[in-house]
């Protein structure tokens, strides 16, 4: 309904949701046969071969870190946070768009959201847990992490709780769990599904297991879309609060470039923007190979691009805000920040940061852009470029200068670093592809919600 | 199951995988086995490591294993290398150690508490005077002697630093013959036949090779030596020497004199080139002291002048400052010397410096005998005659210039020694030749060739002694390993002649020999020990019955009364100066100047020394050459540009520094560096530039080609932006007024500190604790000499951690001295500044450590407790002052044993991956606080000194109860140039700073 006086009031039509002459049963059968049947393409392995060696690589990196010290990577007096820190929150920012998508959009009951939601939170999962491994790894002594957590102990110590680091573990393993758990719970019907339609046994008995005896009663949908709904409520907020404790990280410090009351929002916003970005980069390629075209339709992708377009702008006004207030400010030490970020050793990707995140992603005002898949996976890769580059800027540039004149120092990464990022991509993209080969990435049962024959008839 | 139910041998702690033998098995093994077999068998089994171990232990299994009190841990370890080692047959055993209890507790012997001993350092002849703190019995830190006037408690860098020599696990260890290790009796028989025909030959084939010797015992020993050969030689030669000086005195005087600055008496100093004000100086910490007495604006401030040729931290500390290139500083001494009617024939000086001469002069004539002008030893001697001339004229003499004998026991000319010694060894008419310390290998000037003729002159006997197994051991036959002082006996003179007996700390580690046992040998005492020759020869001095006292009291005090050097009244030669010599302004000239850590390469196995930052350039770990600002852009170079040096035909590589205030057309090369055989440490570090200096020119010399090879060179610099401008303004880190502006706004340094009460919690009650501990540190005394820095560092068991690490931005110093540059590259303004952790009272670093490992404690220290540290390093992010330093890898040693044996057991080693950071010396307060607390008392203000604070020859950090008003800490915070970096953070640190003021002429800088 609201999608017809919508598009009479703009006077165009638009793509929709789901293609039309889909039924319930080609919906079930065309996304679970991508597990059940579809022979395993010799592409499949080589893109998983590929990461899983970038994997492994990560372990080697790892393996190294942990005998040697952080000293393998670049960190020093004065940047004692590089690579790490930069990959964390880029990663975290990424995990963003999944819950959005399948929490805020539920509650919003923005039902296009049917055919994105399962890969996107899959992505949220992945992607936190690639975030997860920096905090830990990045401390000097990381046997001893888990000193972060409030855990009873005989000599009584409790971590600092003023520190925004501990803040941060709550925050992060609280969203990680709940986007574990949502996403699990959406799995359940259609992991119902699989089990009842695949003929192997070994997978009718995992698929079982994991469907938790889902029947597909009426007691069954309604405990389960009572669930759905509290978690999507539990989650809302978290995509707000993670970023949010994130950016205290350095927000709490007094460090210029980090001191700043303007970093929640805008930390927020960078997330969901490049959140998207990474759905858009993940979902184009996807649809073409498994011939989803039908369901997840440009529709879903000027969607996409528009919440790009949106909040990249909210990030664009953070930018112009922090230059404007190093200028305005009169604090010697915000100016001189911005002076630096402009000319100093960094300058070049301070600039770049400008072009990837505000200059380019302007083309999407063009409707003709946002519907070309191919221009929006472009697009998509620069802001992803951006927003790693914001983070580097925020994290470096701001400690390789900061109070004394004396201090002032240089930040280069090492091949560990490089390493280490790669390898974290290189797992999030293994983990993709087990992911859309043994799990149904798209959601069956809440696509078959949106065919005409799901409307209830008076 | 069923195994476990038979009978097991008990375990072992011995590791092995056939578990050790018991009397039981033995027997029963041999039970076993029948007739012959039984012998062979025995034989067999006693050769098996079991077998032997159960026989050295004595008693069966077990009974020996819990003695030693394994605690909890080592039982844990133990076990663990069980495990580990399951599959290895071989068995390791701790060695043997003898544990016995005192039967006798020697007097003062609290274990857990250290114990001082008064002993001396000699450097170049001149002794610095130490206390040494020795923890059961191993010699852990030096201070300086605080009752002996040359030191008044503080010391150098390389006093500091040579407790880490002390511990160094590359020096020389054993005798040696061609490299191979020897007895010392085989070297006694070898030298043996020598020395008879040596003494029939009346010693016509025998040279000796020392260092600058002031020690009256050695010398001694010498005189005898020449005595006994009559046509031996007794040669002296050390790169970086006094010839310049002896032979101005000569020119002056007629004969070597030394010469004594009272420069708390002065109101105007003029430094002709001289680098007093640095370690290596002799008399630096007593000049130091005095000088910084006169530098307190309240007070009499006196006037600094510094002429120089290179930039050093006595030039950069001066009100006004002349780069001139070195051959142009004796006109310029000849001008001024005019001027003041001193003589020097009146050279005319260029119009640029005329001002500068006409103030100087008038300041000078101002403050007759209450001036003095200090000549560098690298000037020309007629820069030190025209300089005696002026202090004479000036009225100087018997006030702030006094004259003495020479402290050198031997004052002749270094340079005119070795080339003779190069003379005779070329004509074939050495036969034995005893180097006592030294390196003339790698260090004599290089138109001698004195590697060479040591390989291919044929002297028969080449005997080397030395701490370090260098480039002049390897070119010669035997080498004797030296005993370090602080294992040996020894005496030697201050630098106003005070003898100071050095006495042993410690056990020679190697069995090392001093020089003074090697010369008694040559004499043909050997197995003298050097104690009873030092005693002997006091014995003689000082005969009486008395002696015993005497000694004791010495030993007790560090030095000898009354031998300090009576004041000598001398007569200028009316006509000595030469005249002007016509070094023309031809092209490029080089400066040779001893390296301010390693000196003249001695010092390069030196860790500590190593990584101690240039004061000026910042630089560790190498010795690139200094350019000025203008020739850089002439010749569009750029710091770490590499450039090839000529000087002729001889060429040497280095990369170039662009040094702000260095003189153009000129360079500096500082030697010390390139060693090929310095050890782990020192060999390869940096370039040698020994081969550019010849004994014509062994100060600076015309003449140079540079040319800019094209290639580049990584330095390591602990502070790459040496200034307080940014492009968006200045930022008031050192805060300077003149003495003027000073006098007429007394609180000029304090700006844009927050209200205290400017908050919504309630602040901590400070005030209501028995101490507050806070530090100031005067910026108007501090010279920049980097004391502080390694006194910290050996305090503090700070780990070196290589150039590598360095250039990362990871060097490890608690404590640092920033120096800043202002101004006109050509000639700038400089500012030292130590920066310690400044305890803030609401330090950033605290609220944001996850784990808590960074806390307050009551009395204001900012505690970091090592144990609980994780290593986020946000506590460093969030300090604005970035005194934080961070373990990014295991950079301690934690394996080899001898520097297990000199950390100071009173701080813990850190691990890596942990914070670590300037704690006020906490491990000092502790022992003074329980001191206290016993006597029912409490900490006597002045009594208790943080480490950088005690060796301060500037008296210019003071550390102590701020709650007491009348501590001196808190006197000094209420003085009007106190003020706190970067306060306007509210971060209300507790180490606060005094501002610096200059007492410009205000003739020169209208």
């Amino acid at each position: 309904m609201a999608q017809r006086i919508e598009e009479e009031r703009s006077g165009r039509k638009q793509a929709p949701v789901i293609e039309p002459g889909h039924t319930f049963g080609s919906v079930t059968d065309q996304i679970s046969s991508i597990v059940l049947n579809r022979p395993t393409s010799t592409g499949w392995f080589i893109g998983f071969g590929f990461f899983f060696m970038l994997t492994m690589m990560l372990l080697y990196a790892l393996g190294y870190l942990f005998l040697k010290g952080t000293g393998i990577w670049g960190v020093n007096i004065p940047v004692g946070w590089g690579f790490a820190i930069v990959n964390f929150v880029w990663w975290i920012g990424i995990g963003h768009a999944g819950t959005l998508i399948s929490a805020i959009l539920l509650l919003l009951r923005q039902s296009w959201r049917n055919s994105i939601n399962r890969f996107a939170e899959a992505m949220t999962l992945f992607a936190v847990a690639s975030a997860g491994i920096f905090p830990l790894i990045h401390t000097g002594r990381p046997w001893l992490a888990y000193w972060l957590f409030p855990y009873p102990n005989t000599m009584r110590v409790w971590p600092q709780f003023r520190s925004p680091l501990v803040w941060d573990v709550f925050a992060v393993s609280t969203y990680f769990t709940i986007s574990l758990l949502f996403w699990f719970i959406g799995l359940i019907p259609d992991l119902a599904t699989l089990r009842d339609r695949s003929e192997n046994r070994l997978a009718k008995i995992i698929y079982g297991i994991l469907a938790m005896g889902w029947r597909g009663s009426a007691r069954h949908w309604h405990r389960y879309e009572t669930s759905y709904l509290l978690l999507a409520g539990l989650a809302t907020p978290l995509v707000l609060s993670v970023h949010t404790v994130v950016s205290f990280d350095f927000a709490v410090s007094i460090v210029p470039g980090w001191h700043t009351t303007i970093f929640p929002p805008y930390f927020v916003a960078g997330a969901i923007y490049s959140g998207f970005a990474m759905v858009l980069m993940l979902a184009i390629p996807i649809r073409k190979i498994y011939n989803l075209e039908d369901f997840i339709t440009e529709r879903h992708l000027e969607n996409s691009a528009k919440v790009m377009l949106a909040t990249g702008l909210i990030v664009a006004y953070g930018y112009v805000m922090e230059a404007f207030l190093g200028w305005y400010g009169g604090s010697k030490y915000d100016a001189f920040l911005l002076w630096n970020r402009l000319h100093g050793p960094y300058a070049f990707f301070y600039i770049m940061l400008w072009v990837c995140n505000i200059i380019v992603p302007q083309v999407l005002w063009i409707r003709k852009i946002r519907t070309t898949p191919a221009a929006l996976f472009l697009i998509s890769g620069v802001v992803l470029v951006g927003m790693w580059l914001e983070r580097f800027i925020i994290v470096v540039v701001s400690l390789q200068r900061d109070f004394l004149t004396s201090s002032f120092g240089m930040y280069y990464p090492t091949r560990w670093d490089w390493m280490t990022y790669i390898g974290t991509i290189g797992m999030f993209l293994a983990a993709m592809f087990l992911f859309v080969r043994i799990l149904p990435m798209i959601s069956i049962f809440e696509m078959r919600t949106l065919l005409p024959e799901a409307e209830v008839k008076e | 199951m069923a195994e476990e139910a038979k009978p097991r041998r008990a375990e072992d702690v011995c590791p092995s995988k056939k578990s050790g033998l018991d009397l039981a098995t033995v027997e029963a093994a041999l039970a076993q086995t029948k007739g012959p077999e039984y012998w062979r068998s025995l034989e067999e089994l006693s050769g098996t490591p079991e077998f032997q171990e159960m026989m050295h232990r004595e008693f069966p299994k077990g009974a020996s294993e819990w003695l030693d009190g394994v605690s909890r841990r080592g039982f844990l370890r133990l076990m663990g290398a069980s495990m580990a080692l399951a599959g290895m047959t071989g068995c390791t055993k701790l060695p043997l150690q003898k544990i016995v209890p005192y039967v006798k507790q020697p007097e003062e012997f609290i274990p857990g508490r250290p114990l001082f001993y008064a002993t001396a350092m000699t450097l170049s002849g001149y002794a610095s005077p130490l206390l040494v703190e020795s923890h059961l019995g191993r010699p852990t830190k030096i201070e300086g002697n605080p009752e002996h006037p040359a030191s008044q408690g503080a010391t150098d860098i390389f006093a500091q630093a040579s407790l880490l020599e002390l511990y160094d696990p590359d020096r020389s260890q054993t005798t040696t013959y061609r490299g191979d290790a020897r007895s010392w009796n085989s070297f006694l028989q070898a030298t043996r036949g020598m020395l008879s025909v040596q003494k029939g030959l009346q010693g016509a084939g025998l040279r000796v090779l020392t260092q600058t010797i002031s020690s009256p015992s050695l010398n001694d020993q010498m005189r005898s030596l020449l005595k006994l050969y009559p046509q031996a030689k007794w040669h002296v030669y050390e790169p970086v020497n006094r010839d310049s000086a002896n032979a101005g005195a000569q020119i002056a005087f007629g004969e070597a004199v030394e010469t004594r600055y009272n420069l708390d008496k002065a109101d105007v100093i003029l430094s002709l080139d001289a680098d007093f004000l640095y370690a290596g100086f002799p008399g630096f910490t007593r000049y130091v002291r005095d000088f910084s007495k006169r530098r307190n604006p309240d007070g009499a401030i006196s006037r600094l002048y510094a002429v120089e040729s290179t930039p050093t931290s006595t030039g950069l500390k001066a009100d006004h400052r002349l780069p001139l290139r070195a051959s142009e500083v004796e006109e310029f001494a000849r001008t001024l010397a005019a001027e003041i009617g001193g003589g020097g024939g009146g050279a005319s000086s260029s119009a640029a410096n005329a001002k500068f001469v006409a103030a100087v002069a008038a300041d000078l004539k101002a403050h007759r005998s209450a001036s003095v002008v200090i000549p560098g030893e690298h000037q020309s001697p007629a820069v030190h005659a025209l300089a005696h001339a002026m202090n004479q004229v000036l009225g100087n003499v018997g006030h702030t210039v006094e004259y003495t004998e020479p402290v050198d026991a031997n004052p002749i000319s270094h340079g005119d020694s070795i080339r003779d010694l190069a003379a005779d060894m070329r004509a074939g008419k050495v036969d034995l030749l005893v180097i006592l310390g030294g390196n003339p290998a790698y260090d004599a000037p290089a138109d001698l060739g004195f590697a060479d003729l040591l390989m291919k002159s044929g002297v028969a006997l080449r005997v080397h002694l030395g701490l370090y197994q260098n480039e002049t051991a390897e070119l010669c036959h035997w080498h004797i390993n030296e005993a370090h002082y602080l294992e040996s006996w020894g005496d030697g003179r201050a630098y106003d002649g005070t003898v100071s007996i050095a006495q042993p700390m410690i056990d020679p580690f190697y069995d090392g020999k001093t020089a003074v046992e090697l010369v008694a040998i040559l004499n043909g005492q050997s197995g003298t020990r050097t104690h009873e020759i030092v005693q002997a020869y006091w014995q003689k001095e000082h005969p009486g019955a008395d002696f015993d006292a005497f000694w004791r009291r010495a030993l007790h005090d560090g030095w000898i009364a009354g031998t300090t050097f009576a004041p000598k009244a001398m007569a200028l030669k009316a006509d000595g100066i030469p005249a002007a010599s016509a070094l023309g302004p031809a092209g490029i000239e080089i400066n040779f100047r001893r390296d301010p850590s390693v000196h003249d390469g001695r010092f390069s196995n030196n860790g500590w020394l190593q990584e101690l930052p240039n004061p000026l350039t910042k630089i560790t770990w190498d010795n690139p050459v200094m350019i000025s600002p203008a020739m850089a852009d002439r010749m569009k170079l750029k710091s770490e540009d590499m450039v090839e040096l000529g000087v002729n035909g001889a060429k040497a590589v280095a990369p170039v520094w662009v040094q702000a205030g260095h003189p153009d057309n000129s360079v500096t090369v500082f030697l010390g560096y390139g060693r090929r055989r310095a050890g782990r440490v020192g060999t390869g570090a940096g370039f040698d530039m020994y081969p550019l200096r010849t004994t014509a020119a062994p100060s600076f010399a015309a003449g140079v080609q540079m040319r800019a090879t094209g290639e580049t060179y990584k330095l390591a610099s602990t502070q790459g932006y040496q200034t307080m401008e940014t492009p968006v303004g200045s930022r008031p880190l050192v805060r300077v007024a003149d003495l003027e502006e000073y006098r007429k706004d007394p609180k000029f340094a304090q700006e844009g500190e927050p209200p205290k009460d400017l908050t919504l919690y309630t602040p901590y009650d400070y005030a209501s604790q028995t101490y507050a501990w806070g530090m100031t540190i005067d910026l108007n005394s501090c010279v920049g000499c980097n004391s502080c820095m390694v006194a910290c560092q050996s305090e503090n068991n700070i780990a070196v951690v290589g150039k590598e690490q360095v250039a990362k931005g990871r060097h490890m110093h608690w404590l640092r001295i920033d120096t800043y540059y202002q101004g006109d590259r050509a000639n700038p303004a400089a500012h030292f500044q130590p920066v310690p952790c400044m305890h803030c009272e609401n330090a950033p670093c605290e609220v944001v450590c996850p784990v808590g490992a960074t806390l307050h404690s009551t009395e204001g220290l900012n505690d970091m407790v090592y144990n609980r540290c994780v290593g986020t390093r946000y506590c460093s992010n969030n300090c604005p002052y970035k005194v934080r330093r961070f373990n990014f890898l295991l950079y301690q040693d934690w394996e080899t044993p001898q520097y297990k044996m000199m950390r100071n057991p009173d701080v813990t080693i850190r691990s890596r991956g942990v914070m670590e950071k300037c704690s006020y010396c906490v491990q000092r307060i502790n022992e003074n606080r329980i001191d206290a607390e016993r006597a029912d008392t409490t900490i006597p203000d002045g009594k208790l000194q943080t480490a950088c604070q005690q060796v301060c020859p500037a008296d210019a950090i003071v550390f102590g109860n701020i709650n007491d008003p009348n501590s001196r800490v808190s006197k000094l915070k209420a003085q009007a140039r106190n003020y706190s970096l970067l306060g306007d953070l509210n971060t209300r640190p507790r180490t606060t700073y005094l501002a610096e003021v200059r007492n410009p002429n205000p003739e020169l800088s209208a």
